[in-house]
């Protein structure tokens, strides 16, 4: 065993192991015997607040609220990419025209596409 | 450990401790308050913590906005029977160990509001009261009085037996009652845990 090329490795995991996990257990060990825990209902509740919380937090989102995001989304990239391509206009060739113009040429398809699915209509 | 013989060895260079000086002096150095601020007695609170009165010498100046990070409620201003619940609240939500000073006149018995129908008459009905503080409102030295002397009773407390802090003790009471709005008054109008003795003074409350 010892004779393993990789019987180095294996302590070193061990040590490194221990070097994590020591810690957590004497501070896990102190607090057992300094600060044992007084728990009650009040105090193991999810939120900390001089009020009850109301309702649940499994509360579920309207799906439209995602799609915007997704349309918002194609705009924000749009910007990040229009504004460089903006700025060194002046200077490019008519392959960067081109091939900005077929990225939002892309982009609009896409907008296209939520607009002719009634996406845009809030229902 | 006799006081001469740590006073010899330290002489000597040599420096013993206990365990449960070590343990108090930790827990006297770092009283981490709730930032949680109810009135006018709020205004001096921050005072304290200023660069002026300079909290921070006695490692109290770290305010937590949690309940869940703080070990001491610094009850500052006039508790009124709306608000009691919501402050009786956060003091079960705090960790133990934990400690409780009344700042001012309104927090330790209703004060110049004691005679308003929606004033308490001091948080001490429902939490247990470490120290009090007089004034109206009391002065940002007096504050640091007040922790001065919580830090005393920290650091005269043991780790066993009797007159330990209440959270090495697996018997004593963790929770306090949050009480409710009533129909008169809240109800119960008192913890009689740790208020046991209301005082007759004639003063319908």
């Amino acid at each position: 065993m010892a004779s393993n090329p990789y019987f180095s490795l294996a302590v070193l995991f061990v040590a490194a192991l221990g070097f994590g996990l020591a810690p957590l257990g004497l501070a896990k060990l102190w607090g057992m015997v300094f600060s044992p825990p007084k728990p009650n209902a009040i105090k193991n509740s999810i939120y900390e607040c001089g009020l009850e919380s109301k309702g649940d937090a499994w509360m579920q989102f309207r799906s439209a609220y995602y799609l915007y995001a997704i349309i918002f989304l194609i705009f924000d990239v749009e910007a990040v990419f229009l504004l460089p391509f903006a700025v060194a206009f002046t200077g490019l060739g008519v392959a960067a025209c081109v091939s900005m113009l077929v990225f939002v040429l892309l982009l609009i398809e896409g907008l296209a596409w939520a607009w002719a699915k009634g996406v845009l209509t809030w229902a | 450990m006799e006081e001469g013989l740590k006073i010899e060895l330290g002489k000597q260079g040599v420096f013993v401790t206990t365990i449960e000086e070590l343990y108090n002096w930790g827990r006297r150095s770092s009283i981490w308050p709730m930032q949680f601020g109810l009135a006018c007695c709020a205004i001096e609170m921050i005072a304290t913590t200023m660069a002026r009165y300079d909290l921070a010498r006695f490692g109290a100046e770290v305010f937590r906005p949690s309940p869940r990070q703080a070990d001491l409620m610094i009850i500052s201003g006039t508790v009124t029977k709306k608000m009691a619940p919501q402050v009786v609240r956060l003091y079960n939500q705090m960790a133990e160990p934990k400690y409780v000073i009344a700042m001012g006149a309104c927090a330790i018995s209703g004060g110049p509001f004691k005679q308003g129908y929606n004033v308490l008459k001091g948080i001490d009905r429902y939490i247990p009261v470490d120290v009090h503080i007089p004034g109206c409102p009391p002065r940002p030295e007096a504050l640091i009085q007040a922790f001065m002397t919580l830090q005393k009773k920290i650091d005269g407390q043991n780790l066993t037996g009797e007159g330990r802090p209440r959270h090495l003790d697996a018997e004593a009471q963790g929770e306090f009652p949050v009480p409710v709005q009533g129909e008169h008054d809240l109800e119960p109008s008192s913890n009689r845990l740790v208020w046991p003795l209301p005082m007759k003074t004639g003063i319908r409350d």
